[in-house]
């Protein structure tokens, strides 16, 4: 008698899988953590805690979860509108560059003009150039067909290379010892702090406040259930008239959008200013975001939580545990690879078969 | 006394949501010719798949010449000697005839005399085949030959020959019931899965009828009539469609010289489409799948654009150039072929699926969806066109494929269309809603819209039609009224006949120019 597991199609797909996969991947992340740290001359329980209970014992490392986590969810679900629409924006790190360099530019542009209008037409600008980035691959796959996962990953270098070019070269700061980078944000440039003491800003409202009009735009409105329609079954969308030009510039333009506002406001919040590098990939870390909240605005929410704690977990690991930064990484790795193998059991589930070999 | 070949005793299959076959009994003796007749979910294919080793039974018995056997895949079947031809083929398109027969045969067997062989059987049972062409060159109908000839090949002592007609001409079912009457009398014995009744009343000595999984009678159909028959598969009487007399009003839909290449290597140029559909008027296009049909349709929903924007007139716009979405808001209405995925996405409820064609109902208010009103469009097309689910927040994909196809029309025709482009409208629906959808056609004809059928059926588009055309390979022949033609010059047509019909003219041109 042999047995054997087989995949088996289920007819519907099933919901407490949805809801149980994401918690199925952390535990299994957490388990690979600890057989990680143990090869690693660590005692696991240890690390654990160092990576995922220290950094929430202070209420500065409190502030900073949700510091990290607003960039994060405001990213993630600008680009879970397009992902379900099978959009797929990658480059959302570029996105966010492009964003900090139109919202900075016009920071340093309005240098020591202390208008209040400051900081709404730098977000505004920061929006406009997180858009820009995105139309580019949106304009050459609906004109060519080239393949956005392909441009808009490789834009992410191209705008990494322009900030570089611009904070090395006209928007250096003159008073900055030829450190490439730019000068500080005035006051009336820099996003309104929430929580005294701590870095925390008005940034978070804002991403709130998208997440919020994200969930009003999929679930209510026609758009957003044709973009939904687009993605699940795109013979049926084109039987139905909806555009498929039009999904891919709406899908391109709100992840760009997002993304370049969480772009301005790292410039405008905890960096204050022009750096070579404005974010520790948070364009990419969000596309695991958008996975692991199920492309659910709420979902992505907690998504973003968790993601954050692995960025403060990774910063704890090195200072208490000396574990070298590419933890963190190895981690947000992990926890996508075992988040798309769970998800098969959505679709299918587990069948023990035992045959009986017949003589 | 001979056992029979195959015997089935209190065959049980359940899946998780429905009692596929429930104490099947059914025997097949050698040289009979025996029909298993059931609508649509009756449970016949799932028999057919216990017997071919693809479906393991849940409870019951296999006979084979009077020995218990255990079938548990299709190779122990193969070995049996059982052969079956499947509705959809499989074939590939990019081999030739002797290349695919060679795949399903044992190594042995697939030498270099195959050619050879495949001619014989071919010349044997009237199955005409060439061995070294293509498969994507050839017709539905060939395609089946190559099937049919693969199994014989194998030398079946039982054939299972799943719903074989419904991709064929009027001509070529009689050609495959002539083969099949010749194989019986080699002693071969045949099941025939079938819902068509004059079919099996030409051809088969004895009927198992089936119902909600379970055998409702057993009978000889030449003994019957069609009624009688339909009662035992249908459980009621067959419901008949009424057909006033109507003046067809002004041209609504016009296609006019429409050339469209294939946008795929195996599709099909449309070349020089002429057609009107005007008010008040059912037209039907007849034909295989495979003429052009799904680019045609295509062409006319605005799936796909036509380059020249006047060779297609809705209502008196140019609209080659416009979108489906655009065409619609011209007061037009399409129900696809392929209903999951095309016509419904499959993994949202009814009531996004509403959505999806009919938000210009009033289902919107500025750019927001109206839920309470979806709702209602929903509910009254589920209560209208009596389609069973379990409510608006059903899935599409949890409907049956008839259940699924009444959900569509009725949402189409509860638009309101000025015309309405149907595609297979009855492909897969049972006996009773098929009539029921025949019916609101004819009944929407009345009422003054002009509705276009697309169908491979011709007893429908004669039950339905006010005028006929057939699409074979691309060319539309001229729009009669279906009282000046018959089956057999319509068979002709879908054979393309057409093609042959212009070779006097192009001799004609090559004679004048020499």
């Amino acid at each position: 008698m042999t047995m054997r597991i087989e995949l088996e199609a289920r007819p519907t797909p099933s919901r407490l899988a949805g809801w149980f996969s994401p918690i199925a991947a952390i535990a299994a992340t957490v388990l690979v953590g600890c057989i990680l740290f143990s090869a690693l001359g660590r005692n696991p329980w240890l690390a654990l805690h160092a990576f995922f209970v220290l950094p929430l014992a202070t209420p500065y490392g409190l502030a900073e979860l949700l510091l990290k986590a607003s960039p994060l969810m405001l990213i993630a679900v600008g680009l879970s509108i397009g992902y379900r629409a099978n959009v797929w924006n990658i480059g959302a790190e570029g996105q966010l560059t492009m964003g900090a360099i139109f919202g900075g530019g016009v920071a340093l542009l309005l240098h020591e003009a202390a208008s209040a209008l400051a900081l709404p037409v730098m977000l505004l600008a920061g929006i406009i150039g997180g858009m820009a980035w995105a139309a580019i691959p949106a304009w050459l796959r609906t004109r060519f067909n080239a393949n956005e996962i392909l441009v808009s990953l490789m834009l992410v270098y191209v705008a990494a290379l322009v900030l570089s070019l611009l904070v090395h070269g006209p928007w250096r700061d003159p008073e900055g010892f030829n450190f490439p980078q730019s000068r500080m944000f005035d006051d009336a440039a820099l996003l309104p702090i929430l929580w005294p003491e701590t870095r925390l800003n008005a940034g978070l409202l804002l991403a709130l406040a998208t997440v919020a009009a994200a969930w009003v735009f999929v679930r209510k409105s026609l758009a957003g259930f044709q973009m939904r329609v687009a993605g699940l079954a795109p013979a049926a969308a084109n039987y139905a008239g909806i555009s498929a030009k039009r999904t891919v510039w709406l899908g391109m333009l709100i992840g760009g959008a997002c993304a370049g506002l969480a772009g301005i406001n790292e410039a405008a919040g905890p960096v204050g200013q022009l750096q070579p590098s404005m974010s520790p990939g948070y364009g990419f870390a969000a596309i695991i975001v958008a996975f692991v909240g199920r492309l659910h605005p709420v979902g992505i929410v907690f998504a973003s939580l968790l993601l954050s704690l692995l960025y403060l977990g990774g910063e704890s690991a090195q200072v208490n545990l000396a574990l070298p930064s590419a933890v963190t990484g190895l981690f947000q790795g992990t926890l996508l690879l075992f988040l798309l193998a769970a998800d098969v059991l959505i679709h299918y589930r587990l069948r023990i078969v035992r045959r009986v070999s017949v003589a | 006394m001979n056992a029979p070949r195959l015997k089935l005793s209190g065959i049980r299959k359940v899946y998780p949501s429905v009692v596929a076959n429930d104490d099947v009994d059914l025997a097949v003796s050698a040289g009979d010719i025996h029909a298993v007749l059931g609508e649509n979910g009756a449970g016949k294919s799932t028999l057919m798949k216990i017997v071919y080793g693809v479906v393991k039974p849940d409870a019951g018995t296999i006979e084979w010449e009077g020995t218990p056997v255990v079938i548990d895949n299709p190779a122990r079947a193969r070995r049996l000697g059982i052969g079956m031809v499947f509705q959809h083929f499989s074939l590939f398109e990019t081999l030739t005839v002797a290349e695919n027969i060679a795949l399903a045969l044992p190594v042995e067997r697939a030498g270099s005399d195959l050619p050879a062989r495949i001619l014989d059987v071919s010349a044997k049972y009237g199955l005409p085949l060439e061995p070294s062409r293509v498969v994507h060159s050839m017709s539905v109908g060939e395609r089946q030959r190559v099937e049919i000839v693969r199994c014989l090949l194998q030398d079946p002592k039982l054939l299972i020959m799943d719903e074989p007609t419904s991709v064929l001409t009027p001509q070529a079912v009689l050609k495959l019931f002539a083969t099949l009457a010749q194989l019986a009398a080699d002693g071969v014995a045949i099941l025939y899965i079938s819902h068509k009744l004059p079919e099996i009343q030409a051809l088969c000595q004895r009927a198992t009828v089936m119902r909600n999984g379970k055998v409702t009678g057993t009978c000889d159909p030449r003994q019957e009539t069609a009624s009688s028959l339909a009662r035992m598969m249908i459980g009621a009487e067959l419901p008949r469609t009424l057909h006033r007399d109507v003046r067809a009003g002004a041209a609504c839909l016009i296609v006019r010289e429409l050339s469209l290449p294939a946008d795929d290597p195996f599709g099909t140029d449309l070349v020089a489409i002429n057609l009107t559909v005007r008010a008040a008027e059912i037209v039907g296009i007849a034909g295989v799948s495979g003429n052009g049909q799904r680019e045609l349709l295509a062409a006319l929903s605005g799936e796909r654009k036509s380059p020249i924007a006047d060779t297609i007139r809705i209502a008196g716009a140019s609209v080659g150039h416009l979108d489906a979405g655009e065409r619609r808001a011209l007061g037009v209405a399409f129900v696809p072929e392929e209903r999951l995925g095309r016509g419904a996405v499959p993994d949202l409820s009814l009531a996004a699926n509403s959505l999806l064609t009919a938000y210009r109902r009033g289902l919107t208010a500025s750019g927001f969806i109206r839920d309470g009103a979806v709702e209602a469009y929903t509910a009254a097309t589920i209560r209208d066109f009596n389609v069973k689910a379990a409510g608006p927040d059903a899935a599409a994909r949890s409907l049956s494929g008839g259940n699924l196809q009444k959900f569509i029309v009725g949402r189409e025709i509860r638009q309101q269309p000025k015309l309405l482009i149907v595609a297979q409208p009855t492909w897969g629906v049972d006996v009773g809603a098929a009539a029921q959808i025949r019916q609101t056609l004819i009944d929407l004809r009345d009422a003054g819209v002009a509705v276009l059928v697309i169908s491979e059926e011709l007893e429908e588009l004669y039950e339905i039609c006010d005028q006929v055309a057939v699409l074979a390979q691309g060319r539309l022949s001229p729009v009669k009224p279906l009282r000046e033609t018959n089956a057999t010059e319509i068979g002709l047509l879908m054979a393309g006949g057409l093609a042959e019909e212009r070779t006097p003219a192009s001799a004609r041109q090559l004679d004048a120019a020499t």
